[in-house]
């Protein structure tokens, strides 16, 4: 019989505290993964999705709710801008492409969101991919009320091509604010994995002109999404806008101020990240507790091995082999654990932000959390390792005459 | 030489209240390969100390042992663990088999340190011993008679040259020690093994030739440990 055989069977013989112990550092190794995981991606995706634009212009207002709202489209509209401003940027030199957007109502909590599509199509919202309408719908007609929905808004609602819908008031929804207008559902974007995904997109005459809103304010959009023709233009018009003038807030660099609300929100995954290695240690110590406490009752089992030859080193090893199997189980559970976190966490991000987390994308934390966590077991069989180690063989051999 | 010579043993221990107490002082003991000896020692007198010696699991104060030419006395522990594990098998009174194991695992385990490993010879060990239908049996779904057995099987595992047997009787019903007992005697033999079997029952002793007391052989008499 091998050695490994032997501690099979031993853990096979504390069949509840092999599983309790390996659980508990499967836990540990799921957050552990998770965290580290879920952090990057997140940060990657939020700060990687710009939408194909490099600034947004809005009313005077933070910089961060501007993005939020204009590319995310999670955030409340901070104002309205009037239509010259729109006029105003998109002739500005240093801008190659500007789109007027206007939100403020909804269908049944996903977000309408009038634009011009012409634009739309012509916008690479990532490197070489631009919005394509799924075979069977074509781009709206701006002069009809006609919608293309993102496909996870088009999934979520359950609405096809050829489907009409009432929009409601506002960016909530609530059922007693229902526009009379009715719009048809003429196209479906195909899945672009960004936060367009879950809006739905309508002209932006309109949104504009919908029942129930101000007329004075019936040409007036929520943003305008700028890409410049080059890096130095946006300088300039970040002293122009947001230094000189008091009226405007150019959002610039997209991708910088969605970093620096990462940094701001550090802290919180830095707690995350102190929580699951305060799970690890507790886990290595259930191992070590759990191990230490069946060693008095192993004293007699370690004693008759010893009397048929094994040295002391080779019971350390059992022991220490043992818990290094209970967390390497651990670990592979962890994974287990990991992904059942991911998938919930994937889903929560995508349903609020339409931004999707990558469940197959390689992390390196997925290799070294599981041998990290099977290390720390390993260093925690040592203490009950040393004290099987220990045992005196002729005393444990009983009885003695 | 034989296979066991022993010089001027000597063995104490410190009795609790501090004193070095001898329990065992033997100027001179031997057996050549494949001698049976019965050895008469009562409780107390020091029996197991001695065998534990022998086998090199505890260590005497002074004096000689020659097991197979190994100067236990001298060895290192890890290179007493591997004489003991390629020339020693040991039966004990309450057998120490292994409950979480299976019989033919527990005879595995005697071979598992030593030199040899030879799963074919577990098993027919238990066929000598008559466990051949309970050979994945664990000790607790086995009669206290089927259990020495194993304890048997085992220690004639590793192909030993000396069989040391601590009271292999002493927890078995008067019908069933003669049968062990005869199963241990006829096994040493087939397996040119030398034995030296340590009991209290004379109904035991008996049947051995030469048979040697305890207390003939240790000067320090009656002694107050084990």
């Amino acid at each position: 019989m091998s050695l490994l055989g032997m501690v099979l069977r031993s853990l096979r013989q504390h069949l509840l505290s092999t599983v309790i112990t390996s659980c508990s550092i499967a836990l540990a190794g799921g957050l552990i993964l998770s965290v580290w995981t879920i952090k990057d991606q997140a940060n990657q995706a939020f700060v990687g999705v710009h939408s194909g634009f490099d600034a947004v212009l809005g009313i005077r207002s933070s910089k961060l709710q501007l993005v939020l709202n204009a590319i995310f489209h999670v955030e409340a509209s901070p104002g309205n801008l009037a239509w010259q401003d729109y006029l105003d940027i998109r002739e500005h030199p240093g801008v190659s492409q500007a789109l007027p957007i206007a939100v403020g109502d909804n269908y049944r909590g996903y977000r309408l969101v009038g634009t011009l599509p012409d634009i739309l199509s012509q916008v690479a919202y990532r490197e070489a991919s631009t919005y394509q309408v799924a075979p069977g719908g074509r781009w709206m007609d701006p002069q009809r009320r006609e919608a293309v929905l993102g496909s996870f808004a088009a999934q979520q609602l359950g609405l096809k091509v050829g489907d009409t819908f009432h929009p409601y008031h506002g960016l909530l929804f609530d059922e007693s604010k229902q526009h009379a207008e009715t719009y048809v559902v003429v196209g479906e974007l195909e899945p672009s994995n960004s936060p367009a995904d879950r809006v739905i997109w309508i002209p932006l005459a309109g949104l504009q002109k919908m029942s129930g809103h101000d007329p004075k304010t019936a040409t007036d959009i929520s943003a305008v999404l700028i890409k410049l023709n080059q890096p130095q233009a946006g300088f300039r018009m970040d002293m122009m806008i947001n230094k000189q003038g008091d009226r405007l807030t150019m959002a610039w660099p997209v991708d910088q101020i969605m970093a620096q609300l990462f940094t701001k929100i550090g802290w919180f995954d830095k707690v995350l990240t102190l929580v699951a290695y305060l799970v690890a240690v507790v886990a290595a110590g259930g191992i070590l507790a759990g191990l230490y406490n069946t060693m008095e009752e192993r004293r007699r089992d370690i004693a008759i091995l010893r009397s048929l030859g094994a040295r002391r080193r080779v019971i350390f090893g059992t022991v220490v082999m043992e818990s290094s199997l209970i967390a390497f189980f651990g670990s592979i559970l962890s994974l287990v654990i990991h992904t059942a976190i991911f998938i919930v966490a994937a889903k929560m991000i995508r349903q609020q932000t339409g931004v999707v987390l990558n469940l197959w994308q390689w992390h390196p934390s997925l290799i070294w959390t599981p041998i990290g966590m099977t290390l720390i077991g390993t260093f925690a069989g040592c203490i009950p390792a040393f004290k099987a180690y220990r045992t005196p063989v002729a005393e444990n051999l009983t009885p003695l005459s | 030489m034989g296979l066991l010579e022993i010089h001027q043993l000597e063995k104490g221990f410190f009795t609790p209240e501090g004193h070095h107490q001898k329990i065992l002082d033997i100027r001179s003991f031997s057996m050549n390969s494949g001698q049976q000896l019965g050895l008469r020692g009562q409780s107390g007198s020091g029996k197991t100390t001695f065998l534990h010696m022998i086998a090199g699991i505890i260590q005497p104060d002074a004096g000689q042992i020659l097991l197979d030419g190994h100067p236990m006395h001298a060895l290192s522990e890890a290179r007493r663990d591997q004489v003991r594990a390629s020339t020693v098998g040991y039966i004990f009174q309450t057998f120490n088999l292994l409950a979480g194991f299976t019989c033919l695992e527990n005879v595995h385990l005697g071979m598992r340190f030593g030199s040899q490993q030879n799963p074919e010879r577990a098993v027919s060990l238990l066929e000598q011993v008559g466990l051949q239908d309970r050979m994945h049996y664990r000790p607790s779904q086995l009669s206290v008679g089927q259990q020495q057995r194993v304890a048997i099987a085992r220690a004639l595992a590793n192909s030993p040259r000396l069989v040391l047997a601590d009271e292999p009787t002493g927890n078995l019903d008067p019908s069933l020690a003669e049968e062990a007992l005869s199963l241990i005697r006829t096994l040493c033999t087939e397996n040119n093994a030398a034995l030296l079997l340590v009991s209290h029952d004379q109904g035991i002793l008996d049947q051995f030739q030469p048979c040697l007391d305890l207390r003939e052989i240790n000067r320090a008499g009656q002694g107050g440990g084990s």
